[in-house]
């Protein structure tokens, strides 16, 4: 089993969900963060003067899915998150030990 | 004690009989003067009217300081607004409005009328509401220069000092027949560039500089940095409304609704926040490549007030002109005054001080001798009046800072005038008044 994390532009949320859904996705959490990558903030202004934000809004998008099926949700949700800019985010995958499901209790792949 | 009480009591009384059958026969009811001249009527409308339009630029400065504050501050920024008008009030009514405008003692100031006494007669009651609507203006603008950091107890002092005293008493050297209204040519100051708003522009700069700046303000090189605002729809909604109460300001300064030249006076006020708003938003524009909001709201009030001494006295040609120089100066002044280490949050001083004097000025070189008597220099009328007005420029100037400093000043050798750094930091909302403006929102700061 996989943990898909994808820190992705809030604006993308939408088509990002959509196209995992498509994909055929288990499910989602979704965190809204603050964070910067390489291009660290960005320029506002204010009454003339212009000032550094340094952490961005951004949203992390979690799926936990099967090893199998990691790679199709992981292109999806790259195909449908990129403008092609700095600030497109990012997408990390790591193993998961185990799974369960409260309400019947069942736990491994089954519970996924 | 209680003889003293009694001697007290009788001066008061003594006051209050004697002094309105020497002067004038009072008329409380308003029958009689109604009955000598009926056209009077139409001037108590519209000058009542323009007191209430200039009681409401009250929420304006409200909303222009919590907008350009940050949301920490909110609440002791809503309580300045609110007490600045309520200790005013009662300053101006005890004091004030005696200083102002009782019998003239050699220029300098004014000498009957304490606690209104002898002035219970319906003209004399809609002038004080009139002027004490103004005296609270020029209160409210010092609560941006000093905001996020003044305590509050120090602001309800500088409140009732400068309604009692500092406003009045050039006031009355101005609009209550004093040595700047008796000079050859007399000073032209037609709603106040400078009693109300240069007054309360240099105390704000005399308030800013004894503060110091907010924590963060200056970075480690020294550099200014932008704190930015919590709310530019609440700043904008403070110029909107400001703009609307100033066509009561100036136009009501008429104090006659049978003048008609109040048409001239209105246009004149509006070409002259249109200019100021666009010159300053083009000027930021080349600066910084962005249409800055906060520059063109602060450009149409700079505007504003420096229309307000010439509004009657121009045309809206020459309106527009001033207006925009008005942009210019408020812009050039903002980043100057914040790179000399001076942290004025909303630009009080740049808006109000600055174009204060600069509204003064322009009356001795655009008066156009069609009103009032005044002609300035580029309509033929020489360099009298220009002369007059940089007398009267030069003396608010002085006068404001002189008392603002010694005031503040004073204030923090007795008490401290600044909160405590961790106040500051946490925001005032909650130490000073218990109540934070956002009360279910988290709102966090870093600096």
């Amino acid at each position: 089993m996989k943990k898909i994390e994808a820190v992705i532009r809030p604006e993308k949320l939408e088509s990002v969900r959509i196209a995992l859904e498509e994909a055929g996705y288990p499910g989602l959490m979704l965190t809204r963060i603050e964070g910067h990558g390489k291009q660290k903030g960005m320029l506002q202004q204010f009454r003339g003067r212009q000032y550094k934000v340094e952490l961005l809004p951004k949203y992390k998008v979690e799926v936990v899915c099967l090893d199998a099926e990691c790679a199709a949700l992981v292109a999806a949700i790259v195909e449908s998150a990129r403008t092609g800019d700095v600030g497109d985010g990012k997408i990390f995958v790591s193993d998961i030990e185990d799974v369960t499901r409260i309400r019947t209790g069942e736990s491994g792949e089954s519970a996924v | 004690m209680r003889l003293r009480a009694l001697g007290v009591f009788g001066l008061v009384t003594l006051m209050l009989v004697a002094l309105p059958s020497a002067a004038f026969a009072a008329d409380p009811n308003g029958a009689v003067t109604l009955e000598a001249e009926p056209a009077v009527a139409l001037d108590f409308v519209w000058m009542l009217v323009a007191a209430f339009l200039v009681y409401f630029m009250q929420a304006g400065f409200a909303m222009v300081e919590a907008g350009f504050c940050r949301a920490k501050n909110a609440t002791n920024l809503m309580m300045k607004n609110l007490l600045d008008f309520v200790m005013g009030s009662l300053a101006y009514f005890i004091v004030g409005f005696a200083l102002m405008y009782g019998a003239d003692a050699a220029g300098i100031i004014g000498t009957n009328g304490w606690f209104m006494g002898g002035n219970y007669d319906v003209t004399v009651y809609r002038d004080f509401m009139f002027q004490v609507v103004f005296a609270a203006t020029a209160a409210t603008i010092v609560s941006g220069a000093v905001a996020e950091r003044l305590k509050f107890s120090a602001y309800l002092v500088y409140s009732i000092v400068l309604s009692a005293v500092i406003y009045p008493v050039y006031g009355h050297w101005v609009w209550g027949g004093g040595w700047l209204a008796q000079l050859a040519t007399p000073f032209h100051d037609f709603a106040g560039s400078g009693v109300v708003h240069a007054l309360g522009g240099f105390v704000g700069l005399a308030g800013a500089l004894v503060l110091g700046p907010r924590f963060g303000k200056y970075g480690k090189d020294g550099k200014p940095r932008a704190i930015p605002g919590h709310s530019i729809p609440l700043a904008a909604l403070g110029v909107f409304i400001l703009w609307f109460g100033w066509f009561g300001f100036n136009a009501g300064s008429s104090l006659s609704g049978n003048d008609l030249r109040i048409a001239v006076i209105a246009v004149n006020t509006n070409m002259a926040a249109a200019a100021g708003s666009a010159v300053a938003l083009l000027i930021t524009k080349l600066k910084t490549g962005k249409f800055d909001i906060g520059m063109a709201l602060n450009g149409a009030l700079a505007g504003l007030v420096a229309i307000t001494a010439p509004c009657a006295v121009v045309s809206g040609g020459s309106a527009i002109i001033i207006g925009a120089i008005a942009g210019a100066i408020v812009v050039a002044s903002i980043y100057t005054v914040e790179n000399l280490g001076v942290d004025d949050p909303v630009g009080a001083f740049s808006v109000h001080g600055m174009n204060g004097i600069w509204g003064l000025l322009a009356v001795g070189l655009f008066a156009d001798g069609t009103y009032g008597d005044v002609t300035g220099l580029l309509f033929g009328g020489g360099t009298a009046q220009f002369v007059s007005q940089a007398i009267g420029a030069g003396v608010v100037a002085v006068w404001a800072f002189l008392l603002g400093f010694a005031l503040f000043k004073g204030m923090d050798l007795v008490m401290g005038v600044r909160v405590s750094p961790e106040e500051e930091l946490r925001g005032l909302d909650v130490d000073e008044h218990g109540s934070p403006a956002y009360p279910n929102f988290l709102v966090v700061e870093e600096s």
